[in-house]
C-alpha cells in the first residue's frame, strides 16, 4: 500500500488497454459508429445525386457531418461504461492521476474514430465517384488533427455532461457550438484539397493551433471536472 | 437599497425614452440607407453591451474556477497582468499596427480592451467574493444573450434592405457573433440542466473553453472578406458628429437598462440561493434563521 503513486503514462496505457480490450470484445461502439454513418452516406445519396465536379464541392461537408454524428455515439459511451459498478468513484478516491484517465480515454476514442473513418472513406469514395484533384496525401493530417479536435473536445464535454440530468442529449449540445472553428477547418481544408481551388496549408495550422489550445485547456480542467461535487 | 433601484430605474426609464427619440427623431437621416440606418442605434449598443456582459462572464469565471487553490490564484492574477501589459505594448509595434489597420482596428482601441482585462480581473475578484462570482457569471451570461439576440435580429433586418440579404453566410463579424451567441445558449442549457451542486464549476469550465473558441472563429475565417461597415469607435469607420452623439447617448441608455436588469436579476439569484439553502439546513434538521452565507443586505452588484 505504501507504493508511491503510478505515474501518468502507466495509468493512462493500463485505461487505454483494458477499454480497448473491452472494445475488441463488444465492438459495441465500433458497430454502432459504422451502421450509423453508413447509413448517413446511404441516405445523402439518395437526396443528393450529385456529378463529380457538385460531389467534390459537398463531400467535404458530408464527409464530416457523418464523422462528427458518429462519433457522438462513440462518445456517449466512454463515461456511461465507467458509472456502472461505481467505477468513476473509485477512480476519483484513487492516488492516481486525473489526466492519465482523460488522456486514456481521449487516446482510446482517438482510435476509434479513425478506424471508423479508415473504413468509411472508401465507401464515400465509391457513392460519390471521387477523384482528387489536389495533393491527396495533405487529407492525411486534416483527418488526423481534425480527429483529434473532435475528440478531445467530445470526451471532455461528454465528462461535462455525464453530471447532467439528459446526460446523452447534452453532449452534442455542448460539443458542436465550441467545435465549430474546428469542423469549419476539416470541411474547408477537405473541399480545398479535393477541388484544389486554394491551399489547404492554412486550413491545416489552423487545426493544429486549434488542437493545441484545447488539449492544453482541458489537460488545466479535467481534474475540475473530474472532482467537481 | 429599494429605494436607490427605483429612484434608478426611473432615470433609466427617462434616459431611455429621450436617447429613443434622439434616435428616431432628432437625428440627422443617412443620405443614402435613409430612415434604415436608424436601427443602428439599437444595433450597435446591443452589440456593445452584449460583448461586455460576455467579458465579464469569462473574467468572473475565471475568478470563480481558481478560487480554491491560492497558488492558480497567483498564477491566474499575474497572467491576466502579463497579458495586459504585453498586449497594450505590443499594439504599437510597427508590425502589428500595420496589420490591424488592414482589419481596419486601431490600435488604441486593442491596447484599451486588452488592458481592461486585467483591470476587470482584480476588481470582480474584489468585488464578488465567493459564491458571488457564479452569481455574477450566470447573470452577465443570460442577459448578455438576451442583447446578443437583439443585436442578431436587428442585424438581418437591417441588411436586407441595404445588401439586399438578410445574412452573409461566412462573414467574419457575423458569423463569431452567431458562435459567441451559441455558445452561450449552450451555457445556459448546460446550467439549466445540470444538478445543482455541480454546476457552478462546470459552468466556469465551459465558459472559460467558449472564450478560448473566440479567438479560433476569428482565425478559422480569416479569408473571408467582411461587408460589415467599419466600427466607428477603434476602427476606421468614419460618422457624422450628431450621428455620434445620439449613438453614444443610446449606449449609454442601453448599459443603464443592461445594468438594471442584471441588477435585479443579481438579487433574485441570490434569493434563489438562500431560499435553497434554507430549505437544504431545514431538511438537516437545522433551524431555518441560521445565518446565511451570502447575507442579502448590502448587495449592491
Amino acid at each position: 500500500m505504501n507504493e508511491a503513486p503510478a505515474s501518468l503514462w502507466s495509468v493512462a496505457a493500463a485505461t487505454l488497454k483494458k477499454d480497448i480490450r473491452l472494445e475488441w470484445r463488444s465492438k459495441d461502439a465500433l458497430n454502432s459508429m459504422l451502421f450509423f454513418s453508413l447509413l448517413v452516406v446511404v441516405i445523402f445519396s439518395f437526396s443528393f445525386d450529385p456529378l463529380a465536379e457538385e460531389s467534390r464541392l459537398i463531400v467535404g461537408g458530408l464527409v464530416w457531418v457523418a464523422f462528427l454524428f458518429a462519433a457522438v455515439v462513440a462518445l456517449n459511451q466512454t463515461w456511461a461504461r465507467e458509472l456502472r459498478n461505481q467505477v468513476l468513484d473509485a477512480y476519483r478516491v484513487s492516488p492516481a492521476p486525473a489526466n492519465a484517465l482523460f488522456v486514456a480515454k481521449v487516446l482510446g476514442n482517438f482510435i476509434f474514430v479513425i478506424v471508423l473513418e479508415a473504413l468509411m472513406t472508401p465507401l464515400f469514395v465509391i457513392f460519390y465517384n471521387l477523384r482528387v484533384l489536389g495533393s491527396a496525401w495533405q487529407l492525411i493530417p486534416i483527418a488526423l488533427l481534425g480527429t483529434w479536435a473532435l475528440v478531445v473536445n467530445g470526451t471532455f464535454f461528454a465528462a461535462m455532461s455525464l453530471r447532467t440530468r439528459n446526460r446523452e442529449l447534452m453532449l452534442p449540445l455542448l460539443l458542436f457550438p465550441i467545435s465549430i472553428p474546428a469542423v469549419l477547418g476539416m470541411v474547408a481544408g477537405t473541399t480545398a484539397v479535393l477541388t484544389a481551388d486554394n491551399p489547404a496549408h492554412f486550413y491545416i495550422v489552423l487545426l493544429l493551433t486549434y488542437d493545441l489550445v484545447f488539449t492544453t485547456a482541458y489537460l488545466g480542467l479535467f481534474e475540475t471536472i473530474l472532482h467537481a461535487e | 437599497m429599494k429605494r436607490g433601484f427605483l429612484i434608478f430605474s426611473v432615470l433609466t426609464g427617462i434616459l431611455l425614452a429621450y436617447a429613443s427619440y434622439q434616435a428616431l427623431v432628432a437625428a440627422p437621416t443617412e443620405r443614402t440607407m435613409g430612415d434604415v440606418q436608424r436601427i443602428f442605434y439599437y444595433h450597435v449598443p446591443s452589440a456593445w453591451t452584449a460583448f461586455l456582459l460576455f467579458f465579464i462572464n469569462f473574467v468572473a469565471s475565471i475568478q470563480y474556477l481558481v478560487r480554491t487553490k491560492p497558488s492558480a490564484q497567483t498564477a491566474a492574477k499575474w497572467t491576466f497582468i502579463a497579458i495586459g501589459v504585453t498586449g497594450a505594448g505590443m499594439s504599437f509595434l510597427p508590425a502589428v499596427e500595420q496589420q490591424l489597420n488592414a482589419i481596419g482596428m486601431r490600435p488604441s482601441a486593442l491596447a484599451t480592451t486588452v488592458l481592461l482585462l486585467p483591470v476587470f480581473y482584480l476588481l470582480l475578484g474584489k468585488w464578488f467574493p465567493g459564491e458571488r462570482l457564479d452569481v455574477l457569471a450566470v447573470t452577465s451570461a443570460e442577459v448578455g444573450v438576451v442583447f446578443c439576440t437583439v443585436v442578431l435580429v436587428t442585424g438581418p433586418l437591417w441588411a436586407r434592405p441595404v445588401w439586399g440579404i438578410w445574412w452573409a453566410p461566412g462573414d467574419i463579424r457575423l458569423t463569431s457573433t452567431l458562435v459567441l451567441w451559441l455558445i452561450y445558449v449552450s451555457y445556459l442549457l448546460l446550467r439549466r440542466f445540470s444538478n445543482s451542486a455541480q454546476t457552478q464549476m462546470l459552468a466556469a469550465a465551459l465558459a472559460v473553453s467558449g472564450a478560448l473558441d473566440v479567438p479560433l472563429v476569428y482565425f478559422s475565417i480569416w479569408f473571408f472578406r467582411t461587408q460589415h461597415p467599419q466600427p466607428v469607435i477603434g476602427g476606421n469607420g468614419s460618422i457624422d458628429p450628431r450621428m455620434m452623439q445620439v449613438l453614444l447617448l443610446n449606449w449609454l441608455a442601453f448599459l443603464c437598462f443592461g445594468f438594471l436588469v442584471c441588477w435585479s436579476r443579481f438579487r433574485l439569484e441570490l434569493l434563489k440561493r438562500e431560499v435553497e439553502e434554507a430549505y437544504a439546513m431545514e431538511s438537516l434538521g437545522e433551524p431555518v434563521h441560521a445565518a446565511p452565507s451570502m447575507p442579502l443586505k448590502g448587495s449592491t452588484p
